[in-house]
């Protein structure tokens, strides 16, 4: 670099550190309140050290759900479990039926081929959230609310996945198509045996983004599931909030927020280059 | 671009393209086709017949004042969200560049938030500010100052951009530390030998050719604070106090399925259809000089 002076490498530190302390301090605070009584957060301010009742808690918000107050008595374990069905059928859905249609366009010419291309083109970037009451009625009327085809189906509708494959299958030399080909390798075998393995890299980039998509879902499960069984992490927590007069028993809410956040974090940590290489190329 | 070379036969890519246009028109084309016919509808109070009413739905929304409000409301707060969250993220990446090691585990340490859920930053900043046992409201009074963002509107305002921007720091930080890192070193180094401080140096070199990266993350953070940012609403405010934090996405939502008024709440899908557009057609501009280049 080009500066060498002390004082403005502790500054550029410090600077980082602050903008780390930003981004951590409200986890902090909900990670320590999962950890202290009730009592604790109602007579305020809350402590800044994690209390010793981490177990309880826990186990409290898992299997039993809160022992008094709004929204209480819904362990959270069910939830959880339809959060990641959820998570991953939208990331698989996503996956397979984009390397597909991506492979139909790359690798073929077909009748209307452009027709369907720009049809699938223009899905792209539209949020469910703007279509949202007449996509409600299309999946009552085909009687798939309160199901895991009704969650996942419609959110799979998007062709960024699409566009991110197309992309990458075009930068393939052709000499590998011509080989397979001399070589007798119908298309089928050449998609599964050699387009889908050197396709890897792409596919985990677009599993933790699409993970994190799907397990972040909020109005779309807060319409379609009306059964308790059904519902999911993300969207529960906005029931266990009191409005009013209501009260909470906190240390289990801040308890199952933590644990709303935990997989899709562990995701993006494990999997960091992956996740900076497909927020980078895809964007959602 | 194209390949030169490809496979023969039309059924088999039929078959490989079917799911996905199939998905598309069943959940997307099916319901937006909808939403613009049922926009030129208006159903009778007890939902046992409709009438034509052409324009008339759209010409009522837009002399609504709640309407407008909430257009104005939308304007402001993506706008907010949109430049906080981008001035802190361009502002950690420009200082994490600046580092020889250790930018990596900044890197790490910024952008896990990424993968919170709107809803659940909603519910970290509400816990914080709670009027009864937040910390944040607890301080503010002993300071003296009255926290109560369920009765005051700007208050409210602030607490949705607050949360909203926290969690979209990461986003803008990402990119930006990327177009930073793509930015010669020789450059800099030149304008260095030739006297420029850091401050001219990035005024004049380091701005200018961030500006594609900048503009980009722009229109993706406005159609993030438009829709992303429901959950943040819903969980924190609810649209109040009185709609102060109704944005169009939420007043879409409570028209639709709360007050169940299908008819505008049919035109005001159709209006943020074309909103979208216009943005998805700016992006794209974009993207096409970006595979130009």
């Amino acid at each position: 670099m080009v500066e060498k002076k002390k004082s403005g490498y502790w500054l550029t530190h410090l600077g980082l550190i602050l903008g780390v302390l930003f981004i951590f301090f409200p986890v902090w605070l909900t990670f320590v309140a999962s950890t202290v009584t009730q009592d604790a957060i109602i007579y305020p301010p809350l402590p800044m050290l994690p209390g010793t009742e981490f177990f309880e808690n826990y186990a409290n918000a898992l299997f039993k759900g809160s022992p008094e107050g709004y929204g209480a008595k819904v362990p959270v374990i069910k939830m959880m479990m339809n959060s990641a069905i959820m998570a991953i059928g939208i990331t698989v859905g996503k996956i397979i039926i984009s390397l597909l249609s991506a492979f139909a366009f790359v690798y073929f010419r077909f009748p209307f081929r452009n027709l369907c291309f720009w049809l699938i083109f223009i899905t792209l970037m539209l949020p469910v959230e703007v279509r949202i009451v007449p996509t409600y009625e299309v999946v009552a009327n085909l009687n798939l609310l309160n199901s895991y085809t009704g969650l996942i189906f419609p959110l799979i509708a998007s062709a960024t996945a699409t566009f991110l494959f197309r992309q990458f299958f075009m930068t393939i030399p052709d000499e590998m198509v011509e080989a397979a080909r001399m070589d007798g390798c119908s298309p089928m075998r050449f998609f599964f045996d050699i387009l889908v393995p050197i396709s890897k890299t792409n596919i985990a980039a677009l599993f933790v983004i699409l993970f994190i998509f799907g397990w972040n879902q909020y109005l779309w499960p807060l319409l379609m599931t009306t059964d308790p069984d059904m519902r999911t992490i993300v969207m529960a927590i906005d029931s266990m909030i009191p409005t009013g007069d209501d009260y909470a028993h906190w240390p289990t809410v801040m308890a199952t927020a933590m644990l709303a956040m935990v997989p899709p974090v562990i995701v993006v940590i494990s999997m960091q280059k992956f996740f900076v290489k497909g927020l980078l190329e895809s964007d959602k | 671009m194209e390949k030169r070379v490809f496979f023969k036969g039309w059924w088999l890519p039929a078959l490989l393209v079917a799911p996905q246009l199939l998905i598309s028109f069943v959940f997307f084309f099916y319901p937006s086709g909808q939403a613009i016919w049922n926009s030129l509808f208006l159903p009778d109070p007890f939902g046992l017949k409709t009438e034509f009413v052409g324009l008339d739905n759209f010409r009522f929304l837009l002399s609504d004042p709640y309407y407008l409000a909430s257009f104005k409301t939308t304007i402001i707060f993506s706008t907010a969200v949109s430049v906080s969250s981008m001035a802190l993220g361009l502002y950690l990446a420009a200082l994490a560049d600046r580092l020889i090691k250790g930018a990596g585990v900044y890197q790490t340490l910024l952008i896990w938030p990424y993968a919170i859920a709107p809803a659940i930053a909603g519910v970290l900043w509400l816990f914080m500010f709670n009027g009864n046992i937040g910390l944040a409201s607890y301080y503010l009074k002993a300071l003296g100052y009255e926290w109560n963002h369920t009765l005051k509107g700007d208050q409210a305002m602030f607490l949705v951009i607050l949360a909203s921007s926290w969690g979209r720091i990461s986003y803008n930080f990402l990119f930006f530390l990327a177009g930073l890192q793509a930015i010669p070193k020789s450059i800099i180094e030149a304008a260095a030998i030739d006297g420029a401080s850091f401050w001219k140096r990035f005024g004049t070199i380091v701005i200018p050719l961030l500006s594609p990266i900048t503009f980009f993350l722009l229109v993706v953070n406005i159609v993030y604070a438009f829709f992303d940012t429901f959950g943040v609403i819903h969980t924190i405010t609810s649209g109040g106090p009185e709609q102060s934090t109704t944005i169009l996405v939420y007043k879409l939502f409570s028209d639709g399925f709360v007050s169940q008024d299908l008819g505008s709440s049919a035109a005001q899908s159709v209006i943020l259809l074309v909103l979208v557009g216009i943005l998805t057609v700016i992006q794209f501009k974009y993207i096409e000089r970006k595979v130009h280049y």
